[in-house]
């Protein structure tokens, strides 16, 4: 028995490494590597499309150029425009993040409450699902003339694009708890608070999570349309900006556009930083 | 054992599933009534719809009777639950993913408010009685289905509970890991004065681990024959070669076959 033991032992043990191997994917080398093939790509098809279809600058201007947009000094301050897009994106990253904060905690409670009352659930979720068929442009100059320019509406605007997936997917994953994991509880005496924080949540985080990335990119979203029409500064409002001086610098609404993409990255990519440290127990299972 | 007053007292207890009006009502136990002495191991025995595993989640008050009445120590199983009489294992693990080993024993600790000291000093005891103490930081993913399920034996004894209740709990397992397992549960069995209900389908188990083996028929379920099982303590190999553990392998088997 003793030799059996030691034998499963080691074919545990065994299991283990090799998943851990099979885990640990390409190497970030490799990783930057296919980005720079990417980019390089993405740029040969612009430029090859430029000259097949004979497309002009003021259509689409040259790869080169939207670097080239950044680097350039602006003719007001003599900074650099990447310098003062960047200062302008702060706005948009400060009220994107309140909203997003927002719209998460009051998702995430919603679905705490829709998932132990199904009364509730019942009665509220149909509001819920319609409040999101309401486009988010009819919304947003109404709430800045209730609250008018400022922080604020524009956080809430930003928060109202990012609570609904918070709300689904949190329901979802309090409820995806086995009858067998909740019968355990009971068999403890558990309290529902007890239930809740020690089962439903933990179990919950996987499709959480799933919630916020996509929230966190809509949250940004929302900040950019809401500057669009509530603000005189960040991202959104020089989109618009830029937008209607089209014609005398097109590279520069290139510009914001790839700001406003990579921002959109970068909160993506925060979500999955954390996602990986949280569930560090799942992404070693996965 | 007969004149100590039962831990788990079962008089003319009937669970009927289905609404009472509907014409489709099963009648998974009919007037079943059986009294555990404490320290025993009792199996319940029998094929699948005969009511075992229902009688089990009587007694555990996840579910509750049609009729007649359920005592264990003298309580309701509502009382015996809200005082953590039992402890219970189930067919599957039932391991909470995001905790490691260490952790999952010392889950009904943390919902027991046991002081964080004596929560590890615990857990780790019974790790170490069911032989995973060098698996305290594994999660549940990177251990064998045996390893986990004795991780849920060593969750379901952390807080010393007085009754042990067991839903097939090897009944997922292959035959050799079973057979190692159930030498061990009686290892475990020996080391705490634990009492066992122990739910199965199978014979060669049953007569090996208990004391006295309830066999039981379905529809409706109801307990057929009580076979004692004197095989001398303790257990190993060896017994499962003596002529009398098969002689009261085939006691139980007739009981089956009574129907």
């Amino acid at each position: 028995m003793a030799e059996s033991r030691t034998l499963e032992l080691e074919a545990g043990e065994a299991e283990v490494a090799a998943r851990r191997q099979a885990q640990g994917g390409p190497s970030l080398a490799r990783r930057g590597l296919a980005l720079l093939a990417l980019l390089v790509g993405v740029a040969l098809v612009w430029e090859l499309t430029k000259i097949l279809f004979s497309i002009t600058d003021y259509n689409l201007p040259h790869v080169y150029a939207i670097p080239w947009a950044f680097i350039k000094p602006l003719s007001s301050t003599g900074q650099p425009m990447g310098v003062y897009l960047l200062w302008q994106t702060q706005y948009t990253i400060y009220e994107a993040l309140a909203g997003f904060a927002l719209g998460a905690l009051a998702g995430f409670l919603l679905g705490v409450v829709f998932a132990h009352s199904a009364l509730l659930e019942r009665g509220c979720l149909p509001y819920v699902v319609a409040s999101q068929t309401v486009p988010i442009l009819a919304i947003a100059p109404m709430v800045v003339i209730w609250l008018g320019r400022g922080f604020l509406p524009i956080a809430l605007i930003a928060s109202y694009l990012t609570f609904f997936p918070v709300v689904i997917n949190t329901l979802r994953g309090l409820l995806s708890v086995e009858p067998t994991a909740l019968e355990l509880m009971q068999s403890y005496a558990a309290t529902r608070g007890e239930i809740l924080w020690k089962l439903r949540v933990p179990a919950s985080l996987p499709y959480l999570f799933t919630a916020l990335k996509i929230s966190s990119t809509a949250s940004i979203i929302g900040a950019l349309i809401a500057e669009m029409t509530g603000a005189q500064r960040g991202l959104g409002w020089n989109l618009v900006y830029f937008a209607q001086y089209y014609n005398s610098d097109p590279p520069n609404l290139w510009a914001a556009i790839v700001l406003s993409g990579l921002l959109g990255l970068l909160a993506y990519g925060g979500i999955l930083l954390i996602e990986r440290r949280a569930l560090g127990w799942q992404a070693r299972a996965g | 054992m007969t004149d100590t007053a039962p831990i788990v007292s079962i008089q003319n207890v009937s669970k009927l599933f289905g609404s009472a009006s509907a014409a489709g009502q099963t009648h998974a136990l009919s007037r079943v009534s059986l009294d555990v002495a404490p320290g025993e191991f009792v199996s319940l025995l029998g094929p699948s719809g005969c009511g075992k595993s229902t009688l089990l989640r009587l007694v555990a008050d996840l579910i509750e009777p049609s009729d007649g009445q359920i005592l264990i120590r003298n309580k309701s199983p509502r009382q015996a639950r809200l005082d953590r009489e039992y402890g219970i294992v189930f067919q599957s693990p039932v391991l909470y993913d995001w905790r490691d080993v260490l952790h999952n024993v010392e889950l009904p600790l943390e919902v027991m408010r046991f002081p964080p000291a004596e929560r590890d000093r615990r857990a780790r005891e019974m790790l170490q009685l069911v032989g995973l103490k060098d698996f305290e930081r594994h999660y549940p993913w990177q251990l064998s289905g045996g390893m986990q399920q004795r991780v849920s034996i060593a969750r379901a004894l952390s807080f010393k509970p007085a009754i042990l209740l067991m839903d097939e709990p090897f009944g997922a397992l292959d035959e050799m890991t079973r057979e190692r397992m159930n030498a061990e549960l009686l290892n475990i069995w020996s080391q705490t004065d634990t009492t066992v209900i122990f739910v199965t389908h199978s014979i060669a188990e049953a007569v090996f681990l208990s004391s006295r083996v309830v066999v039981m028929t379905p529809r409706p379920g109801r307990i057929e024959k009580i076979v004692t099982i004197d095989l001398p303590q303790p257990r190993n190999l060896e017994t499962r070669e003596q002529p009398h553990y098969f002689e009261l392998i085939t006691a139980v088997r007739e009981g089956l076959r009574e129907v």
